[in-house]
């Protein structure tokens, strides 16, 4: 190919490839923006339309927490506090502190696996702006609590029930590696985040 | 214009003052009242519209939050300029630092004088106007050499050279792409060259024959190279550059280098309208003068802002051209090209001197298959994206 040749071919490819680009920037004008314009203008809240799985800020179910520290112990950043104490005749054991500094936490997951019942999960809250850092530790004992007993048989307490079933389930989806994992496909046939409004409503209650 | 002053001496609204004095007071409110209403408005709203064109193009929304869709974007960002503090490099040459934005914005409002936006409506009709037009943009350079010079920094000085070397090189396709509708007319006036074509547009020199079809789009990119604009703003260009000449600036001298910049983008509209698409030409639908003036000036606005959008989409389109890239564009393709033209134009002129009719006609119904061919191709793209069409500007 003689140099005449080749510059009348650049010609012609600069004047096509800019024409065929052009085409398809004119083309994204008849397309919808995929903006999600967060955190206002959006149909529902981003946390409802998180997955299952998805690693937010964590929350600890105290009813069900058996103060055996497997998560103060997991935790590789010591965020998590727990102060525990039995007490030598009653052989009940009273939790009086559990608190997670948010600032901490890296949302690793590691101190969900080794939980028991579940109660230590992440939840789909990701918003954790505040003034002070203070407000970022979240106490979740405030009057010291008697721990959870695991019992035999099923769950008798109409309480603490739907508590421990989301305990466990979460147990089984997260915990066990994944093995239990069954595709998404919910049990009980509420979803989950529906699952977490209902206790809320409850706790208001 | 001199009418209005011989008016107003004639009234006497000014009692005994000299006449020069009176037409003194009245230019330079008249001129206030352009600059400060029409052009740095335009620059401010040019740069929301770009910003939300660009978006569309990314599949974006843009800026839509201060005032309805975002429309006052453009005065909280000026006053948040204008509330930054001015900061003056000590080692920089403190006078040239100073006086740089203000011939950038020169090189900005001086064209304004000829511009032609119906036909009575214009302030200075010269018979040297396109040559004015070009003469007085091109002070731009000695304004951004000036601010790269000056500013005591690698980064500045690379910036302002490159842009010198990039607007002295595309100069010379551009005036070479303005001489072929100067032959065709015979004339440098802004309002003679408009008045030499017609409304439709077969009549447009755009269409008046091959060779000033291709000088109308070399004179397109050359402008926006001249311009500064994507894809030829290499001399901001912040991947290498940090903001090239505008590194040192803030607060409202920097404000001042872009505002020329999307203010340029109405005087290169402006002049490739008047040139090649018949400028404020309008139908004569009515007698009445005012009537006319509105319509033609409605006319140019429509044309001069979509060429004004095509810029915008083709800085959302292409990538930035590399420096050797952009000189032999310029050295290799365009300079040869706009020769031809040249002469081709020459020759044309010299066997049709009133021009040919049928020429017309035949280029206007090939930019016509143009023009389908690209909507087909914009049909195919949409097609292959298989998303739904959304044609609301706003989400």
């Amino acid at each position: 190919m003689g140099a005449v040749a080749e510059y009348f071919d650049n010609i012609k490819n600069t004047v096509t490839t800019i024409f065929e680009g052009m085409a398809v920037t004119a083309s994204h004008f008849m397309r919808k923006p995929y903006t999600v314009q967060y955190p206002d203008r959006i149909p529902v809240r981003v946390q409802d339309t998180l997955p299952y799985r998805y690693r937010g800020i964590l929350n600890v179910d105290l009813e069900i927490c058996t103060g055996c520290l497997a998560c103060e112990r997991a935790c590789p950043i010591d965020c998590i506090v727990i102060a525990c104490e039995k007490d030598q005749k009653t052989k009940i054991l009273t939790i009086s502190q559990f608190d997670i500094d948010i600032i901490k936490c890296m949302y690793c997951g590691l101190c969900s696996e080794p939980c028991p019942t579940g109660a230590i999960h992440h939840t789909s809250e990701f918003e954790g702006a505040d003034f002070s850092t203070e407000s970022m530790i979240r106490r979740f004992v405030t009057d010291p609590i008697d721990a959870y007993k695991p019992k035999k048989g099923p769950e008798t307490d109409e309480r603490i029930a739907p508590i421990l079933n989301r305990g466990m389930r979460y147990v089984n989806e997260f915990a066990q590696g994944g093995e239990a994992w069954n595709g998404g496909v919910v049990d009980d046939g509420a979803a989950a985040p529906g699952a977490d409004d209902e206790e809320e409503a409850a706790a208001k209650q | 214009m001199q009418e209005l002053i011989n008016n107003i001496v004639a009234a006497g609204t000014f009692g005994k003052m000299p006449e020069t004095l009176v037409a003194a007071i009245v230019i330079i409110v008249l001129s206030a009242v352009v600059f400060l209403g029409i052009a740095f408005p335009f620059a401010g709203i040019v740069s929301w519209v770009e910003r939300r064109v660009w978006a569309r193009i990314q599949s974006r929304v843009g800026p839509n939050r201060v005032g309805p869709n975002g429309f006052l974007q453009w005065l909280a960002d000026g006053v948040k300029h204008v509330c930054k503090e001015d900061v003056i490099p000590t080692d920089s040459d403190h006078q040239l630092f100073k006086i740089a934005p203000y011939l950038v914005v020169l090189a900005f409002v001086l064209p304004w004088a000829v511009m032609p936006f119906s036909s009575s409506l214009i302030l200075a009709d010269m018979n040297v106007g396109i040559l004015y037009m070009t003469s007085v943009t091109a002070i731009t350079v000695v304004g951004v050499l000036m601010a790269g010079w000056a500013s005591n920094d690698k980064w500045s000085l690379i910036g302002g050279i490159r842009s010198a070397a990039q607007i002295v090189s595309y100069e010379i396709p551009a005036g070479l792409s303005i001489f072929p509708v100067v032959l065709m007319t015979g004339t440098l006036s802004m309002q003679g060259i408009i008045r030499a074509q017609g409304w439709a547009p077969q009549h447009w020199f755009l269409f008046a024959n091959p060779f000033t079809f291709v000088a109308a789009n070399i004179l397109y990119v050359s402008a926006l190279a001249e311009g500064n604009r994507t894809p030829f703003d290499l001399p901001e260009a912040e991947s290498e550059l940090v903001a090239g000449f505008a590194t040192e600036y803030s607060g409202m001298r920097y404000l001042f280098f872009f505002m020329a910049e999307w203010g340029n983008l109405f005087i290169i509209g402006a002049i490739i309208t008047t040139l090649f698409l018949g400028g404020w030409q309008f139908p004569q639908v009515s007698n009445n003068a005012v009537v006319m003036n509105i319509l033609q000036l409605i006319t140019f606005n429509v044309k001069v802002l979509f060429l004004v959008f095509v810029s915008m989409w083709i800085r959302g389109t292409l990538p930035r051209v590399r420096i050797d890239q952009l000189m032999s564009l310029c050295w290799k393709y365009f300079v040869p090209i706009s020769f031809v033209n040249m002469i081709g134009t020459a020759i044309w002129v010299a066997i049709w001197p009133e021009g040919n009719s049928v020429a017309g006609y035949i280029m206007f119904a090939l930019g016509i298959v143009l023009a389908v061919i690209f909507i087909q191709r914009v049909m195919y793209y949409l097609r292959r994206s298989r998303m739904e069409l959304y044609f609301r500007p706003t989400i």
